[in-house]
């Protein structure tokens, strides 16, 4: 199908790509790669009747990274940019790790990293990953800027705290603390495709080998990233035992996860998903955290 | 309604073309300038028929808009060889029996010529990779797979 008529505007400048989205609310969309709002178009899921294109804006797109062992991903930034980038690798290889994972090759090369954030779409990796890394977004808009936290950001099935006239401008990824581990897990019926579940773990050990925390996160699993704080607490202070690590895994897959039923798969199949997934994920995750790969 | 002039590069050749808003890239090529190799299959980038060469990187031409395209460089199938003098990866696509119906055939010649370009001596596993997002529903791939293999010795017999 193709998409319905709009007003298409491509400003140079954020300033002026904020006076519009100011002036036209929510009748108006922002464009970065377009990789998911365009098919929706094309569908007619969505129909904007403005779009501001930002790609012409300057800036946008950047891999910076911080004295205190940040990084800062430019929300323009195309998901190849991220996967072929030496910094990135170093400062988030979580992130770095999963580009590969994400949509095509062709897709990658449009598709950005705040495009995929601001989207919102539960079954995406990045919104699932900047929540278990604990990241942080700037917001801009004409009345300034602020920052909110991935955890507060998401809030449901493609609905962020994003206001209608502002713009998700960077992504800002912490550094991991010291003897710290990380993995993604997924499963999909074809290469790229949507996972039917998926699992990002973060942990970090003390100095005696204990987990001093964790951080779980399902994708595909809810209305949004799903955060399994009851699971990743009963964690801490543990003693990282294939028994505490089974024990994490089942209950996060049972109480803290809210998976679809779907002709993709049943809820049931997919919470059983959740649980090996969630396993293998921790596992590896306190491996590397340990020093073996 | 709103229209763009609009200057876009396409096989080497400059077209200017006013253009409405909500014109696919994919359809751009097809209907503006009749260059119909560009196939056009979901519309929603899981296909890769409709894959193209965007300044230099293959991307989905149905999820852009032909406004977005202004003073950029477009290579189609059509720029890569001709029927007297074909590309190497389409010698070899023909050779190896890379193709039955052809429909998906464009865009995986678009995304199989800057992969190897990126990666000129690529092992199956990476092969596999490169053309993850392109379907074709005659070939099972094995053809395909040996046709990047054979496009890749041709292409470094040229150097």
């Amino acid at each position: 199908m193709k998409p319905a008529p709009f007003e298409y505007y491509a400003p140079a400048t954020m300033d002026e790509a904020l006076a519009l989205l100011a002036e036209h609310g929510y009748e108006a969309k922002a464009l970065a790669g377009g990789q998911s709002l365009i098919p929706m178009m094309n569908f007619r899921l969505v129909q904007p009747s403005v779009l501001v294109d930002l790609n012409n804006i300057g800036g946008l797109a950047h891999i910076t990274p911080g004295a205190d062992g940040s990084l800062r991903i430019g929300a323009l930034t195309r998901h190849n940019q991220v996967e072929t980038s030496a910094v990135a690798e170093q400062y988030a290889p979580l992130i770095h790790f999963a580009m590969q994972k994400i949509a095509y090759p062709a897709v990658r090369t449009r598709g950005t990293f705040g495009g995929s954030l601001a989207h919102a779409d539960p079954s995406a990796e990045l919104p699932a990953l900047c929540t278990a890394l604990n990241g942080r977004f700037r917001l801009v808009s004409g009345r300034g800027e602020r920052w909110v936290s991935a955890d507060e950001f998401f809030i449901s099935l493609f609905t962020t705290a994003l206001e209608p006239d502002e713009l998700l401008a960077e992504a800002e990824i912490p550094a991991m603390p010291p003897r710290s581990g990380w993995s993604l897990m997924e499963t999909a019926r074809r290469p790229h495709d949507f996972a039917l579940m998926g699992v990002a773990a973060v942990v970090a050990l003390d100095e005696q080998g204990r987990c001093a925390d964790a951080r779980i996160v399902f994708l595909s699993a809810g209305e949004k990233p799903m955060s399994a704080q009851k699971a990743a607490e009963a964690l801490r202070g543990q003693s990282p035992s294939a028994e505490a690590i089974r024990a994490a895994a089942e209950s996060a897959a049972a109480n803290e996860i809210d998976p679809a039923d779907d002709i993709h798969g049943t809820a049931k199949f997919r919470r059983h998903l959740a649980n090996v997934l969630c396993r293998r994920a921790l596992e590896q995750a306190f491996q590397r955290a340990a020093g073996k790969k | 309604m709103q229209t763009f002039q609009r200057s876009v590069t396409v096989n080497g050749e400059r077209f200017e073309r006013t253009v409405e808003p909500r014109l696919l890239l994919s359809d751009f090529l097809r209907h503006e300038l009749g260059l119909t190799g560009t196939h056009v299959g979901c519309e929603h980038g899981i296909c890769g028929a409709c894959s193209v060469l965007f300044d230099g990187q293959p991307a989905r031409s149905c999820l852009m808009f032909a406004a977005q395209a202004h003073e950029h460089e477009i290579v189609t199938v059509e720029g890569l060889g001709t029927i007297e003098n074909l590309h190497p990866v389409q010698q070899a696509f023909r050779e190896a029996h890379g193709l039955q119906c052809g429909f998906c055939t464009p865009g995986i010649l678009t995304t199989v010529t800057a992969f190897l370009e990126r990666n000129p001596n690529p092992d199956e596993n990476e092969i596999r990779e490169a053309i993850s997002g392109n379907l074709c529903r005659c070939t099972g791939y094995q053809h395909i797979v040996d046709a990047v293999k054979l496009a890749a010795k041709k292409l470094q017999a040229q150097e």
